[in-house]
């Protein structure tokens, strides 16, 4: 009788304990659910200067709105829970409010985790996204002289410049804005600014916009190029003075462009 | 420790003290809750006020910037919740000095006054919850289901290992803690819908279920002021009659096991939140704030007084 009391009590011990790991299970899966959804919310969310990169942001951010809180232009807010931005992170529109690149950076002073990198001395060299110019609605593009954004660019003459070409049917120039990736900041001053009804020119994160060339591809044409560096015709005073380095071997070579055939 | 067992007429007769308890003495009787708004709202007031109007306490020297999360007063000092920052840490992210002396001085503070202090005394969701608990002994709702409170625990133990899973801080993301002082500081999301399924959970389905049952918040603050909390609900065993009104208006009445609590001398359990419910409420008084320290000395003084 003790016997089969304690089977009975034994078995229903163990599916209490199969009941308990179903329900903690099930809970943290929902939970696991929640939290990939919601980090991998919007990729198009600019982050304050200095931000690490989105994966390492969104972990170390403890969203304590310290940043916005410190950006003198109420550039900055928090993204609200149930919004398409990852809840709690500090966020800019640039079309409301630019990031207008206070060269003291207050908000990632003010950040007490890490999340906006203290390594960022100069403003200039944050890189909060990249500004991209529709050209089919560029009024510049489209001949008419604006160039709002070029006069607007705290870096202009480095991250947007003007093109000139000339037109078929008029003497006057068209003045082409071009933006430059390794001097844009993506602070967003030429999206508050492009005079058009949706903006012309705007800024996105890097991923969104950038492509890779990828390591295979060998540019010819171009000095940095290690596989012409022996037939390069034109390199400033390298001809004759010292003797032609052998190239260093490229990854990807083949009988194809060593010479084998 | 008094050798005589109270009887049922003296629990009668203390429930008759509080029912005939006269309006300035009820008033008096309240002065814990008052006390408790005050340090919430209070709390969030400053936040505001430095978020919106500019509030500083010299030039250029802002009052009390951020949140709950992280916070710096007067310029000078950091403060973090240490629960976020360990969810962090687990990340494997490496934190910055500031949010780690921060978290350390929150932590020292309610290592030592009582980790639960933070959900009766600053947590503002504690007011909703109580607000709740209010209407649901008003409107007498009847109990669905019972649950362990130790739920809690496994929810913390969970939060933990989430956060190494997923890579993100697991609680901080779904927290309607944040989201409640987040949005009140920063603006509104749809955080709001969070707490009202928290009210309505608590009122309707559950008794004390968020605050009391699930928040793991909750559950590492009970950890932290378990054995160190230095201020204490003193219990006078000598002079209580078991009434049980104490534990009737406790959100966490486990932890007032009249037995155990004579024994120690004091509300020993890291669970209780220093909400200060019992103690005014007592109509022998044997129930009252006190340090942790002068706790059995003055218990021997009121056995000596009280045979």
């Amino acid at each position: 009788m003790a016997m089969a009391e304690k089977t009975v009590t034994r078995r229903e011990f163990l599916l209490q304990v199969a009941q308990g790991t179903a329900v903690a299970a099930t809970g943290a899966m929902l939970w696991l659910y929640m939290l990939r959804q919601e980090a991998r919310a919007h990729p198009f969310a600019l982050r304050p200067p200095g931000a690490l990169p989105e994966p390492d942001f969104l972990a170390a951010c403890i969203k304590c709105g310290k940043c916005v809180n410190d950006c003198p232009y109420d550039t900055l807010k928090l993204a609200p829970a149930g919004g398409n931005l990852p809840i709690g992170t500090p966020f800019f529109t640039p079309r409301d409010i630019p990031c207008y690149l206070c060269p003291d950076i207050p908000c990632m002073k003010a950040c007490p985790t890490g999340a906006l990198s203290p390594e960022l001395n100069n403003i200039n060299d944050s890189r909060m996204g990249l500004a991209v110019i529709d050209i089919e609605n560029c009024l510049s593009w489209r001949g008419l002289r604006c160039e709002i954004c070029h006069r607007e660019c705290p870096l202009k003459g480095k991250a947007i410049t003007l093109e000139t070409h000339p037109r078929p049917i008029s003497k006057h120039a068209m003045f082409y804005p071009m933006v430059h990736s390794d001097a844009c900041t993506g602070c967003g001053i030429c999206e508050k600014a492009c005079p058009t009804e949706e903006p012309a020119i705007r800024v996105f994160p890097h991923k969104m916009v950038q492509g890779k060339i990828g390591e295979h591809y060998r540019l010819g044409w171009t000095f940095e190029t290690e596989i012409t560096q022996d037939f390069k015709p034109s390199a400033p005073s390298a001809a004759g003075s010292a003797p032609a380095k052998a190239p260093k071997k490229a990854p990807g070579m083949d009988y194809l462009n060593e010479g084998g055939l | 420790m008094s050798a005589i067992e109270p009887t049922r007429q003296d629990a009668q007769a203390s429930l008759d003290k509080i029912h005939t308890r006269t309006l300035p003495q009820r008033l008096w009787s309240w002065r814990y809750i008052v006390l408790r708004r005050l340090s919430q709202l209070g709390i969030l007031l400053m936040f505001f006020g430095t978020a919106h109007w500019g509030w500083q306490i010299a030039q250029d020297v802002p009052l009390l910037t951020g949140n709950l999360s992280a916070s710096k007063f007067a310029g000078i000092l950091p403060m973090a919740d240490p629960f976020a920052v360990l969810q962090i840490f687990l990340t494997g992210h490496v934190l910055q000095t500031e949010v780690l002396l921060g978290a350390g001085t929150v932590f020292a503070f309610y290592l030592i006054l009582g980790g639960r202090v933070y959900c009766a005394w600053v947590c503002p969701v504690n007011m909703v919850t109580d607000l709740a608990n209010w209407l649901r002994m008003r409107l007498d709702v009847r109990p669905i289901f019972h649950i362990t409170r130790n739920v809690r625990y496994l929810m913390l133990a969970a939060a933990l290992v989430l956060s190494v899973v997923s890579g993100v801080a697991a609680f901080e993301w779904v927290s309607p803690i944040g989201m409640m002082h987040r949005e009140i500081i920063f603006g509104l999301g749809l955080g709001f819908i969070a707490l009202l399924a928290i009210f309505l959970f608590d009122l309707l389905i559950l008794k004390n279920g968020w605050c009391g049952h699930l928040c793991p918040l909750g559950a590492f603050w009970s950890v932290i002021g378990h054995h160190t909390a230095q201020l204490r609900v003193r219990f006078d065993a000598s002079t209580c009659t078991h009434c049980g009104e104490c534990a009737r208006v406790c959100p966490e009445p486990q932890v007032l096991n009249l037995k155990k609590i004579a024994e120690v001398g004091y509300v020993y359990s890291g669970e209780c939140s220093n909400c200060g419910r019992c103690s005014p409420l007592c109509p022998e008084g044997s129930l009252a704030f006190d340090l942790r320290p002068l706790i059995r000395k003055h218990n021997e003084r009121s056995a000596r007084v009280t045979p």
